[in-house]
């Protein structure tokens, strides 16, 4: 019998041997994609293993991480003041994942990204527990507070620059979340998300950044500057020819203005009183073609805006004769995100340097050494310095004649450029109209530290342009207040 | 080792005339080791979990010592010529298992799991120490009042009634118990029994009696028929009725395991009997058709194939799914070197974690290097059992022998093969690991006569004994 008993010894053994390479496939050949599988709810115990790193404000965390009870992911995302950080931050949910910065530079927060590896190696050798790092902003806590406070209990949103590096100084939206709410990833936190995702008034849209509006008025200066720039005008107060009413081409339909008397307005009159009928005339006379090579060079038509915050595309599109001319006065397709409109005042400030938004200064390591440190970068050069001052001409005697709309804004010892614009909208434009305006302020030294657009859903019934700097103006002028008032 | 039993029998006998080595001082040096390092890991997931060493380690330390030092005085006494091996790797095993259960029981998660479905969380490590003891004691029994493992050669027809009743008692209304499906488990007196794992030993001694008798009949009387001699039609009898057996535990008990177990178990000690490798063809054939069948009728049986097929196709739908996919991700998540004892996450996989599904919790906190070197310790067990066989001199301890080390064989392949996807999920329990007092009660028995087949096997042939006629006095018969 010992002929059998031998074989059946070598199938013992080959069963144990076959259960060997089984193992080694599962633990060794497939062990990295069974880690990572989605299914596989330790990278979520292990995400939230360890406190999750900060995002910063001048210094200070405006997050935090706190223990959880009754679950296996142990730590949670809080923030301090989340309405208002909101727009900046997105949220980082154990139940429904990550948005915006919060999900963008997920891996320097978590601690995970490659280019901790090598510190977290460290760190595992030594005993010490991963720790994320943090993410410091661009942003001007004062500035934020301002414009956040300023919208109050309106709809709208309130995006500001620094014309001279690109550097976002306030991105506020309103209504906002908290998204503490909905941090953990308990049935009530499940709750709470469900119930912001389905409110009417959309509180977690990022109306700074990824919210489209008509610009209204305020495009006219991207329409003075093409004028200016393709010499349909010589000098901002030289007489244009234009008609009032103003009949737009190829049509039978008249356009009016609101107030002044704009027959052959001067450039500077004309965008003091924003009159319609120039500015479109001039669209027209600049063509659709030209009108959308400046709007280009403005930051419009980019998909790929990315602050790091991808900005939903600003459009200014290819259009028959009408709407281009209608166009230029910002009420055609053309349409414009709040951070777009801060971009074409920021490039006016800034001697017509258009430089790209960015709110990512620095990534830090848990031992504050600096990872990554962003360099401003120039975007374009839209109109070139001569043209850029006669804008700044422009717009200064929209904020400080007495006649201009923009009177609202004004600063005491400060030069203070600004546009209003009341967007109507709506079929037949039936819908209360955006209030709009953007600026820029200018200190002693001629450099401008501060580029804002503000936009007001809900703008007053009646559809005067003043609303614009009425309504927005305000809440633009603290924002600028609360820049400069911060560099002191 | 001698290749046949004659020249093994002269081998030891001219040992004899020196004095044969017993080797119980190698198994008391490895015994040791067995208990040293279960106590260590034990240490280690206080350590991990609790930040400190846990308090009952001493105590601990003390009944696994205790279980091996007793085990080890019965081998010295009653089988001191055993094989040094078997009690030192099933006290590691047995002794890790406890360790892996205790760590099982200090996760929140399972807690909180038995609470939503119980109401009360009972821990399973001091259940799982006394069984260790119980099965001790049965070993214990077994080396103390087993003098001859022929003896139970008297009993092979008795086997067969009293294993197939402990089979069929599962289905008994009133005692048989249905546990997610699977009808193995009977309730007596307060006590889960899963009548199966002693089934596995009394089933062999049935086997081993009749194969015995019968093997020349079944090896001889055959024709020959494309190059395999095929048995005559009446000789097939026997294992179709195993065949029907099996199939009708697979079909009414659920019970995949147990039913490859037993097939599995008679076709192996068929051919180590007859040597006819017709059997082994026919064996699996008939294994096939009786898998292929039920798989295509029974559903939980279906349930699981689809699961072994693709466990992530199906994991958001299907509970078996779910099961066998946190069982993978369980070992993977393991690695090479495991995350260490306690910090794992092997207890997503839930229900049944520290019993059928142990290994995973091996695998993902010690590793690849952790389950090879498990593996191999089982390797090791089958291997000295086979040896066993090997070197027995009766053919019914041979095949006594073959039949329980095959079986440990198949059942540690069908179980981690299980677990690790590599085969259809069945519903048994890795031997030693595992929490449930059935499978270490019964498999301490095992390695009990193991050891008591191995110390005849071994032992020096008694000295002729002195010729009668050359007493001094003569007893005068009747």
């Amino acid at each position: 019998m010992n002929k059998p008993l031998r074989r059946i010894a070598i199938f013992c053994g080959l069963l144990v041997l076959t259960l060997l390479i089984r193992d080694n496939w599962i633990q060794y050949a497939q062990a990295d994609a069974l880690k990572s599988h989605e299914y596989n709810r330790r990278v979520s115990i292990e995400r939230y293993a360890t406190p999750r790193g900060d995002i910063i404000v001048d210094g200070k965390a405006i997050t935090g991480s706190v223990a959880t009870e009754g679950t296996d992911f142990k730590y949670k995302r809080t923030w301090k003041n989340g309405e208002m950080w909101a727009p900046v931050t997105g949220y980082a949910s154990q139940i429904v994942g990550a948005t915006q910065l919060e999900s963008l530079e997920d891996g320097i927060l978590t601690g995970n990204d490659d280019r901790l590896f090598f510190r977290n190696t460290l760190d595992m050798l030594t005993g010490k527990k991963k720790e994320g790092g943090s993410v410091v902003t661009t942003l001007n806590a004062a500035a934020q507070k301002a414009a956040f406070e300023g919208l109050g209990d309106r709809k709208g949103a309130v995006a500001a620059i620094d014309p001279t590096t690109g550097a976002i100084l306030a991105l506020a939206s309103t209504p906002s979340y908290d998204p503490s709410a909905f941090a953990g990833i308990s049935t009530k936190d499940s709750e709470a998300f469900s119930k912001l995702e389905k409110a009417k008034d959309k509180p977690m849209l990022n109306r700074a950044l990824r919210e489209t509006y008509p610009p209204g008025s305020t495009f006219k200066v991207v329409t003075a500057a093409a004028a200016l720039e393709s010499g349909e005008v010589g000098g901002i107060d030289d007489k244009t020819d234009t008609p009032d009413p103003y009949r737009l081409p190829d049509t039978t339909t008249d356009l009016t203005n609101e107030h002044g008397v704009c027959k052959n307005a001067s450039l500077r009159y004309a965008l003091m009183v924003s009159c319609n009928t120039v500015f479109a005339k001039l669209a027209d006379n600049v063509g659709n073609e030209k009108m959308i090579e400046m709007a280009d060079k403005f930051g419009f038509n980019n998909p790929e805006l990315d602050t790091p915050v991808r900005a939903a595309e600003s459009v200014y599109p290819e259009d028959n004769r009408p709407q281009n001319a209608m166009g230029g006065i910002g009420q055609a397709s053309n349409r414009a995100t709040p951070l777009q409109m801060a971009m074409v005042a920021a490039a006016v400030a800034n001697d017509g340097k258009l430089m790209k938004p960015y709110m990512v200064d620095q990534l830090q390591a848990s031992d504050l050494e600096t990872i990554e440190t962003t360099e401003p970068e120039e975007l374009s050069q839209p109109v070139s310095a001569e043209t850029a001052q006669a804008l700044q001409q422009m717009m200064e005697t929209v904020v400080n004649d007495p006649q201009g709309t923009g009177a609202k804004a004004k600063i005491d010892g400060v030069t203070v450029g600004g546009k209003t614009g009341t967007a109507q909208h709506g079929l037949n434009n039936s819908e209360k109209p955006y209030a709009w305006f953007i600026s820029y302020a200018k200190t002693g030294d001629g450099s401008s530290p501060v580029a804002v657009a503000v936009v007001v859903e809900d703008g007053a019934a009646n559809r005067d342009d003043i609303s614009g700097g009425g309504l927005a103006g305000p809440i633009a002028r603290d924002v600028m207040k609360a820049v400069i008032n911060s560099k002191k | 080792m001698s290749s046949t039993s004659n020249t093994s029998t002269h081998h030891t006998s001219t040992i004899g005339a020196i004095g044969a080595p017993s080797r119980r001082n190698t198994e008391l040096a490895l015994l040791v080791f067995a208990v040293a390092i279960p106590v260590f890991a034990y240490a280690n997931v206080g350590l991990a979990i609790n930040d400190e060493v846990p308090s009952g380690l001493l105590a601990y330390g003390l009944g696994l010592g205790l279980i091996a030092g007793v085990g080890h005085l019965v081998v010295r006494k009653f089988a001191a010529y055993a094989d040094p091996l078997l009690l030192p790797l099933a006290t590691l095993l047995n002794g890790l298992g406890l360790v892996v259960i205790w760590r099982l029981d200090q996760s929140e998660r399972l807690q909180q799991l038995a609470e939503r479905q119980y109401g009360v969380f009972s821990p399973s490590a001091p259940n799982q120490l006394m069984y260790s003891a119980v099965g001790l004691a049965l070993f214990v029994a077994v080396l103390v009042f087993l003098k001859d493992h022929r003896i139970l050669q008297r009993y092979t027809y008795i086997s067969m009634v009293v294993a197939i009743v402990l089979l069929l008692l599962p289905l008994v209304p009133g005692v048989g118990a249905d546990v997610f499906g699977a009808k193995i488990w009977i309730n007596v007196a307060g006590f889960s029994i899963q009548p199966g794992e002693f089934a596995k030993i009394i089933i062999a001694i049935f086997f081993s009696g009749y194969l015995m008798v019968k093997r020349d009949a079944l090896a001889l009387a055959s024709r020959r028929f494309m190059g395999l001699y095929l048995p005559r039609g009446r000789d097939l009898g026997p294992i179709i009725t195993i065949w029907a057996v099996s199939l009708l535990i697979l079909i009414f008990e659920n019970d995949l395991g147990t039913s490859l177990l037993f097939f599995g178990m008679f076709v192996i000690m068929l051919y180590v009997a007859t040597e006819r490798t017709s059997w082994i063809v026919i064996g699996l054939l008939m294994s096939a058709a009786g898998a292929v069948g039920v798989a295509s009728f029974a559903s939980h049986v279906q349930a699981r194939v689809d699961a072994w097929l693709d466990p992530f196709g199906c994991y958001k739908t299907s509970g078996a799914c779910e099961q066998i996919g946190q069982s993978i991700m369980s070992f993977g998540s393991g690695g090479v070197m495991g995350t260490g004892l306690g910090q794992g996450n092997s207890d997503l996989i839930g229900f049944a974690a520290n019993s059928d599904f142990i290994f995973s919790t091996f695998g993902e906190e010690l590793g690849l290097a952790g389950v090879m070197a498990i593996l191999l310790m089982y390797g090791l067990i089958i291997e000295r059992g086979i040896r066993t066989a090997l070197a027995a001199r009766d053919p019914f301890g041979k095949l006594f022998a073959v039949g329980l080390s095959g079986a440990f064989a198949l059942q540690i392949f069908v179980v981690a093969g299980g677990v690790m996807g590599l085969i259809p999920l069945t519903g048994m329990t890795m031997p030693f690991l595992a929490a449930g007092g059935s499978s270490v009660i019964a498999n301490w028995a095992l390695v009990g006569i193991l050891i008591r087949i191995s110390d005849t096997a071994r032992r020096p042939a008694p000295t002729p004994a002195s010729n009668p006629d050359a007493e001094m006095t003569q007893v005068v018969r009747p």
